[in-house]
């Protein structure tokens, strides 16, 4: 019973971290329909930000993850203007290859910097709390209300703020939107920038508990797409609620299936679903 | 007519220069990444029948070229099997796998297709990486036998591998001149420029995408199996989604969709890898920008961005012709007006 409570609460933590980054990979989906294969690479070079800041300039962990959020987000809006915009009447295919040209340039920056050793961040909450009868790491705690916190914010600022409706308004009717007098440009430009920092934080929180490596975002780009189809492409509610499943079920199946498959768990998923669903599980408004 | 010759030419020219390549360099190491280059050259040729002419981005492919390398390597060295036998069959096990997961990953489309055969290449490295019974896991597979003798033919020497390899691209180029310049080819085509209209006008659209996802998997086989006799050792990390990116920048930088842009492309990055040895982990830095900014400027690479140039300028030639040729016979009506008067 204790190993279940500690596998649930395990996938609490997983799935928090699974679910910010698939919230900036559905936004950014929902905007401007590409899938964001740099998304992932964003979130490595937030996760590098972070621990620079702390170990080098000798910041407080949450100054540095505010700078890390900052920076990575720049670098997202860089990219939406650089290379996205340009390409928006181009065949799908082409922003599809063009996002990978810019991880395979920020994987071998980073590496290129920092080095490809695996790096520890050692954030100030690792003490070991027992609550429950279960124990966990501050850190995990702060992972899962960190998101929640998050998840609040970011719901106000699309659903009560104007500048959020906008975000909205564009991932409905891109067309209408702009006759009703929204600057598209600067919406994606925003989107791009509320996507980035949604990915620095994913990895400023789950970094202390993981490494730190340039190939640390493949994994997670991958599951982050599992997530958005399974909980529909630019839904954002999906993104969520994927997230959490998808982190429960991997807890889980490490324990009761195999711990050496367990990343194998999420592709299964996917494969099972659009094998059966080949449009994903709900095809969403936003989403062509 | 004289552009075809012209074409034939440089084509003879360059296989001339393929075959007499390892007596001009004479330089073991030289050879050695001429032939890894060849190999290469077979796997993008696979991927831009998928990618470049039907317009499905796999990123799976690397997994098919692993399949290949996996199943020659077990087939000679766990089940001791006939070297030419273990090849086909590795190239058969590749197809029929790869007929399998096209059957179900070929009802998505655009980016469902590019993410879900992500997925399926990440299955694919993780199982043999995971599956150490078989295959080995991180430490690889060792010992696999250099190809097997045909007749009097030995394949142990660096120069005799490469005309194996050269022999297999030869024919690779071949089939896959044959099928873009026959009426399959532009069925491909023709599903890549629209699929719906594709449909309308009664291609069966599901079976073709099918063929050619067969045939790019087959080409991944085939590369794969004659990496694995060539190296002679094998990892889990040729399976990795780093080789697909390799080999999709290959692809565009030589030219998505032309014929002789994986040739190109390949052999072109692997020589300038070659010379910025230095950079090794770092070469990305300068071929992830290029990949990009190719994309944006010239989508259809260096063969391509040819093709458009030389027709931009036979249409200008022939809008001058076109000129000359109106104020010849404006000059004739009314030099024969003049006539007519006087």
């Amino acid at each position: 019973m204790d190993v279940l409570i500690q596998q649930l609460f395990n996938g609490l933590t997983l799935g928090s971290v699974y679910s910010l980054v698939a919230l900036g990979l559905t936004l950014v989906y929902g905007i401007l329909h590409i899938p964001n294969f740099a998304h992932g690479a964003l979130y490595m070079v937030g996760g590098y930000i972070t621990l620079t800041m702390m170990t080098q300039a000798g910041l407080n962990y949450w100054i540095a993850i505010v700078v890390s959020c900052l920076v990575v987000g720049g670098l997202a809006v860089l990219m939406e203007r650089l290379v996205f915009h340009p390409l928006r009447h181009a065949p799908a295919i082409h922003d599809k290859i063009a996002a990978i040209g810019i991880m395979l340039f920020l994987e071998a920056l980073v590496q290129f910097i920092w080095g490809a050793e695996y790096q520890t961040m050692v954030s100030p909450y690792g003490q070991v709390v027992n609550v429950a009868g279960v124990t966990l790491t501050m850190q995990r705690l702060l992972i899962i209300v960190a998101t929640v916190v998050v998840m609040i914010i970011l719901y106000i600022f699309l659903k009560k703020t104007f500048t959020g409706a906008t975000i909205i308004a564009m991932s409905q009717n891109r067309d209408g939107a702009n006759l009703v007098g929204i600057n598209t440009n600067r919406v994606a430009m925003l989107t791009f920038l509320v996507s980035g920092a949604l990915a620095a934080i994913a990895v400023s929180l789950s970094a202390p508990i993981n490494l730190v490596f340039p190939g640390m975002g493949h994994l997670v780009l991958t599951k982050a797409f599992v997530i958005i189809i399974l909980g529909g492409m630019g839904s954002i509610p999906g993104a969520i609620v994927g997230g959490y499943i998808l982190g429960f079920t991997e807890a889980l199946g490490a324990t009761y299936i195999s711990n050496d498959y367990k990343d194998v768990i999420a592709f299964v998923i996917l494969v099972l679903i659009l094998t059966i669903k080949p449009n994903g599980l709900f095809a969403a408004k936003g989403g062509h | 007519m004289a552009g075809l010759l012209k074409q034939r030419n440089i084509i003879a020219v360059l296989i001339v220069f393929a075959i007499v390549f390892p007596f001009i360099t004479n330089n073991n190491y030289f050879i050695h990444i001429m032939t890894l280059a060849f190999i290469w050259i077979i796997g993008v040729y696979g991927l831009n029948l998928l990618a470049g002419y039907t317009g499905y981005l796999s990123l799976a492919h690397a997994g098919f070229f692993a399949i290949g390398a996996y199943s020659l390597a077990l087939l000679t060295t766990k089940a001791q099997m006939n070297y030419w036998l273990a090849f086909v069959l590795a190239l058969i096990i590749t197809s029929v796998l790869g007929m399998i997961i096209g059957l179900i990953s070929l009802r998505t489309k655009e980016h469902f297709f590019a993410i879900y055969t992500l997925c399926v290449g990440y299955i694919i490295y993780l199982v043999i990486d995971k599956w150490d019974s078989l295959t080995g896991g991180v430490r690889g597979l060792i010992g696999i036998p250099a190809p097997g003798n045909i007749g009097p033919i030995e394949f142990n020497t660096p120069i005799s591998n490469y005309y194996l390899v050269l022999f297999f691209l030869l024919i690779t180029v071949l089939v896959v001149y044959r099928i873009v310049h026959s009426l399959t080819g532009r069925t491909y085509i023709a599903i890549r420029n629209s699929e719906d209209l594709a449909q309308t006008i009664g291609i069966n659209t599901m079976k073709n995408k099918l063929m050619v996802f067969v045939i790019s998997t087959f080409f991944a086989g085939l590369a794969g199996a004659l990496y694995a006799s060539f190296i002679r050792f094998i990892g889990p990390d040729i399976g990795y989604i780093t080789i697909t990116f390799d080999l999709l920048t290959y692809l565009i930088v030589g030219g998505i969709g032309t014929l002789s842009g994986p040739v190109i492309g390949t052999i072109l990055i692997v020589w300038v890898s070659q010379q910025l040895q230095f950079l090794q982990d770092y070469r990305m830095m300068i071929f992830g920008p290029i990949l990009t900014l190719l994309v944006i400027f010239y989508p259809r690479g260096i063969s391509g961005g040819f093709i458009d140039w030389r027709a931009k300028r036979k249409e200008k030639k022939q809008n001058q012709l076109n000129l000359e040729n109106q104020q010849m016979l404006s000059a004739q009506e009314t030099s024969a007006a003049s006539n007519k008067n006087g």
